[in-house]
């Protein structure tokens, strides 16, 4: 193909599509050449000149990040000037840094922090002047500015202006002096504000949130997608003793990019609730006891052989997986299913097409819609009362006459109605808690992986319903 | 500001030559003058023929960089897609550097006729002229003069009555150094920050609001109406030294020496008798020790290789620095080395833009070992490791401002090397 251009970097032979900017170029020959300003989902600013490389027959290093491939370029990273050009950016941006490290949230996952380990030199030559200080400012909501440790990479400046398109954010004074500024009587809270914590290479902007909760190498992350809406945004779930702590974007360039709203990144409290159901219930003399599986299994058995005609409830949020569990007990007697989402404004990344937080909150509205849940919850729930069983699938049920109809209740907390109706109730994870997908939008199917352990005899809602589906028609064909 | 001094028989007034008379602020006074006969000449010819016209001077850059100036606007699209502009370049804040003041303030017709001209040259309907905040005196000039250009159709819808479009905007500087470079200048122009851009691309590719955009000094546009009324072969004639260096320039002289003031020379002119003959050599009982001939950003010369300097671009660079925007800074053996690579990197220091790491960071840490040097307290290894803050702060950077601050650290301490270690040594020096 003739548009794509051959180069050689660090002796790898490479070819990339015309236009490409040589510090990509190096990242698909599997060479990162250090660099802060640079990020592939904002305009190129090649202001820190980190990224400068030596090319072959140019007389000056090149900034990587703004200089185009050639046909047979030929890119040095590992250069004495190269090198030499990139410490001395590192000691330059640390001469005004505090290095406080210990107190810093970035610490461990600050890129200072590693390229400084990387090539850096050991000491510095800034003696005892005094370091450039200004106060910490509280930006937005969630968002804090630690002007002392800023590197000025203006990431965040790029990301409101440019992606956001709420231009906020600013570089104000000169020189030394320069800082992050942010409009007179502007505050930081963009729907998708809280994304500039994540493009800040070093500790400068960090989340109110996050502050002081963790260190970044006792985090255990695991890749999961967010539970907000019905975009499906790939997110990073970050846990330190069985406990959600941060929830950061995961890049998927078909999806969000680099990006997650705000109401995604901060909602995950409701995964570390402390007021779960830990044991399988089933209602003995009116009162729900706790039970084991087997006789909570037997009971759902029971329940689900003997009814005539069922509704299942369900929740948006549940897995594919639950979803068709609940489905596949419906099938068979030609039930109906609905779900009910909640609602709220819908909030677009302007800059990236395709990418908002959605009107509709929940994760698997089209998941629930692709097994044939309706969505005509007023019809489906007002027959619920006359029905034999109503399967109920982490939905609260609150608001639903139920009549004397049997409720068999899968779900991560107790319900009021739950509570008064329930005949059988089984303990399940949340999505946290176990392996599941979920299906956005626009329809991509999209795994997620088990963050924590759930509390308790809690299950996975596939597998309690699966065990259920057996022993049903186990107990059919006797 | 005074009248200026009436010119040296060893100038050659071109320029200069209406410097001080009232009159020739005026429409009238300036027509009288010979003005406005450029323009229109210019307007009867192509586009080309006036491209080749300045080609044929060897008219070059005055704001610096000495690029050819007939070079710079063949750049231009021939074909007019897109918005052509043409930005004048009077953000003079070089120090040492007065020259585009005076012409404003003395002969704005002559700027508004070479920016006129620039403009239909290269296709541009639109001219900016960025003037540096602080000029409150040329700004007022330039404003009663633009608006008396408009009201006599000499620009404007029509200009000079050939149906020509030709726009003029002055556009006032917040006092920024950097807004001089001209990519900043565009953002500046354009409303944003004036941080300079990467390049490419170039302006004359995607300039001013991403458009094809010339950017010019005050004095090269000043002297295209003298090339196109004199011929090219005059202008060229004009000529002492290298024969790639033509024309007159304007050399502002300051610093420690008799008579300071703007001269206006043909290019080839020996800095020697810029020094003793037209600027009346030192003061009384005082030798020159050192000078810097193109404004603060050029390497410093000794006085022994300023005597031996010829003026133009070919000659200061043979002598080891650069004609730049010729602000020749003169400092006498009663000058403290030291302290005046001090005040150049602190004024370096301010006007970084803070883009670059090295620039924002290296012009302040230079600044501060040169202010700890010079308080007593500096160290053995201070004139080392400012060289070599001095090699990384060069070639590095998207503009050459913290090139700017370097060169004259790395000559004041290559070439007054005693002085530094006199501080190093003996602590503060009495005063």
């Amino acid at each position: 193909m003739s548009d794509l251009v051959k180069l050689t970097v660090e002796g790898r032979e490479v070819e990339v599509p015309k236009g490409t900017m040589v510090l990509e170029a190096a990242k698909l020959a599997g060479i990162l050449i250090p660099h802060y300003c640079y990020h592939p989902s904002l305009p190129v600013a090649g202001v820190c000149r980190m990224c400068l490389v030596e090319i072959e027959k140019q007389p000056k290093l090149a900034a990587s990040c703004a200089t185009p491939v050639a046909e047979g370029m030929v890119v040095k990273v590992q250069t004495a000037p190269a090198r030499e050009a990139r410490q001395a950016v590192l000691e330059f941006l640390l001469i005004n840094h505090p290095l406080d490290c210990p107190i810093c949230d970035q610490a461990g996952e600050c890129e200072l922090q590693d390229y400084v380990f990387q090539e850096g030199r050991s000491a510095t030559r800034y003696d005892e002047y005094a370091k450039r200080f200004n106060p910490v400012e509280e930006f937005g909501d969630d968002v804090l500015y630690v002007p002392n440790r800023c590197i000025l990479c203006t990431r965040c400046v790029r990301f409101m202006e440019h992606v956001a398109e709420e231009a906020v954010l600013n570089v104000s004074e000169r020189g030394d002096r320069a800082y992050i500024g942010i409009d007179d009587g502007h505050r930081l809270n963009h729907p998708w504000a809280g994304n500039v914590v994540d493009l800040c290479p070093v500790g400068s902007l960090i989340s109110k949130d996050f502050l002081h909760k963790a260190r970044a190498w006792d985090l255990d992350k695991t890749p999961s997608v967010c539970t907000g809406c019905t975009q499906g945004c790939n997110v990073t779930l970050e846990t330190r003793d069985n406990t959600v702590l941060r929830v950061r974007p995961r890049t998927n360039e078909r999806i969000n990019r680099h990006f997650i709203c705000d109401e995604g990144r901060l909602g995950y409290p409701w995964m570390n609730r402390a007021d779960r159901l830990e044991a399988p219930m089933v209602r003995q003399d009116g009162r729900l006891v706790a039970t084991d599986w087997d006789r909570a299994f037997a009971a759902a058995a029971k329940l689900v052989g003997s009814a005539r005609s069922r509704v299942a409830l369900v929740s948006p949020g549940a897995s594919n997986e639950a979803l068709a569990g609940v489905a596949a007990l419906l099938n068979k007697l030609e039930g109906t299913g609905a779900f009910r989402v909640r609602e709220g404004a819908e909030a677009p990344l302007a800059g990236v097409p395709n990418l908002a937080l959605r009107k509709e909150r929940a994760p698997n509205v089209h998941g629930a819609l692709a097994v044939g849940m309706s969505r005509d919850w007023a019809g489906v729930a007002g027959r619920a009362a006359g029905a034999g069983l109503v399967i109920a699938l982490d939905e609260s049920l609150e608001g639903v006459a139920l009549g004397s109809a049997g409720l068999l209740y899968l779900g991560t907390v107790l319900s009021d109605p739950a509570r008064a109706h329930a005949a059988v109730v089984l303990p399940c994870c949340n999505a946290a808690e176990e392996e599941g997908s979920f299906t956005n939008r626009d329809g991509i199917v999209q795994p997620y992986w088990q963050a924590k352990a759930a509390p308790g005899m809690a299950r996975p809602a596939a597998w309690v319903l699966s065990e259920i589906a057996e022993r049903a028609l186990a107990g059919a064909a006797a | 500001m005074g009248y200026p001094h009436p010119p040296h028989p060893k100038e050659t007034p071109v320029l200069s030559k209406h410097f001080g008379e009232a009159d020739a602020r005026t429409y009238g006074g300036w027509v009288q003058r010979g003005g406005y006969k450029a323009l229109e000449q210019a307007l009867g010819m192509t586009r080309e023929q006036v491209v080749d016209a300045v080609k044929a001077s060897g008219l070059r850059g005055r704001g610096g960089a000495g690029f050819p100036t007939g070079l710079k606007w063949s750049f231009m699209p021939k074909e007019v897609t897109k918005p052509h502009y043409l930005c004048c370049n009077a953000d003079e804040s070089e120090p040492g550097t007065f020259k585009d003041r005076e012409i404003m303030r003395w002969t704005p017709h002559a700027l508004i006729e070479g920016c006129a001209i620039a403009a239909y040259a290269i296709g541009a309907e639109t001219t900016y002229i960025y003037i540096r905040g602080e000029f409150t005196d040329p700004w007022r000039v330039m404003e009663t003069a633009l608006a008396e250009a408009y009201a006599k159709g000499v620009v404007g819808p029509n200009a000079m009555g050939k149906g020509k479009r030709i726009d003029m905007h002055l556009h006032r500087g917040a006092g920024a150094y950097i807004c001089g470079e001209e990519t900043a200048m565009m953002n500046s122009i354009e409303g944003k920050r004036g941080n300079p851009r990467i390049k490419p691309p170039f302006p004359a590719q995607s300039g001013l609001f991403g458009c094809p955009t010339t950017i010019n000094n005050v004095e090269t546009l000043a002297a295209v109406p003298h090339i196109l009324v004199n011929g090219a072969d005059w202008y060229k004639a004009m000529c002492l030294g290298n024969p790639k260096s033509t024309g007159t320039k304007l050399l502002s002289v300051c610093g420690t020496i008799a008579r300071p003031g703007n001269y206006e020379l043909t290019l080839g002119f020996p800095l020697k008798d810029l020094l003793y003959d037209l600027a009346g050599g030192p003061l009384r009982g005082r030798r020159f020790k050192a000078v810097i001939p193109g404004g603060s950003s050029v390497p410093i010369l000794t006085a022994e290789e300023a005597d031996g300097t010829v003026l133009d671009y070919e000659g200061c660079v043979a002598a080891g620095s650069m004609l730049g925007s010729g602000g020749v800074i003169v400092m006498d053996d009663s000058v403290d080395m030291v302290y005046q690579t001090m005040r150049l990197a602190a004024f370096y220091a301010h006007e970084s833009c803070a883009q670059c790491t090295q620039c924002r960071e290296g012009t302040a840490w230079t600044t501060k070992i040169l202010q700890r040097i010079l308080a007593g307290q500096g160290q053995a290894r201070d004139l080392d490791l400012l060289l070599d803050l001095a090699d990384q702060m060069t070639g590095k950077t998207i503009c050459v401002l913290s090139d700017s601050c370097a060169a004259p650290v790395v000559s004041a301490i290559k070439k007054f090397r005693p002085e530094f270690e006199r501080y190093l040594t003996n602590g503060r020096r009495s005063a």
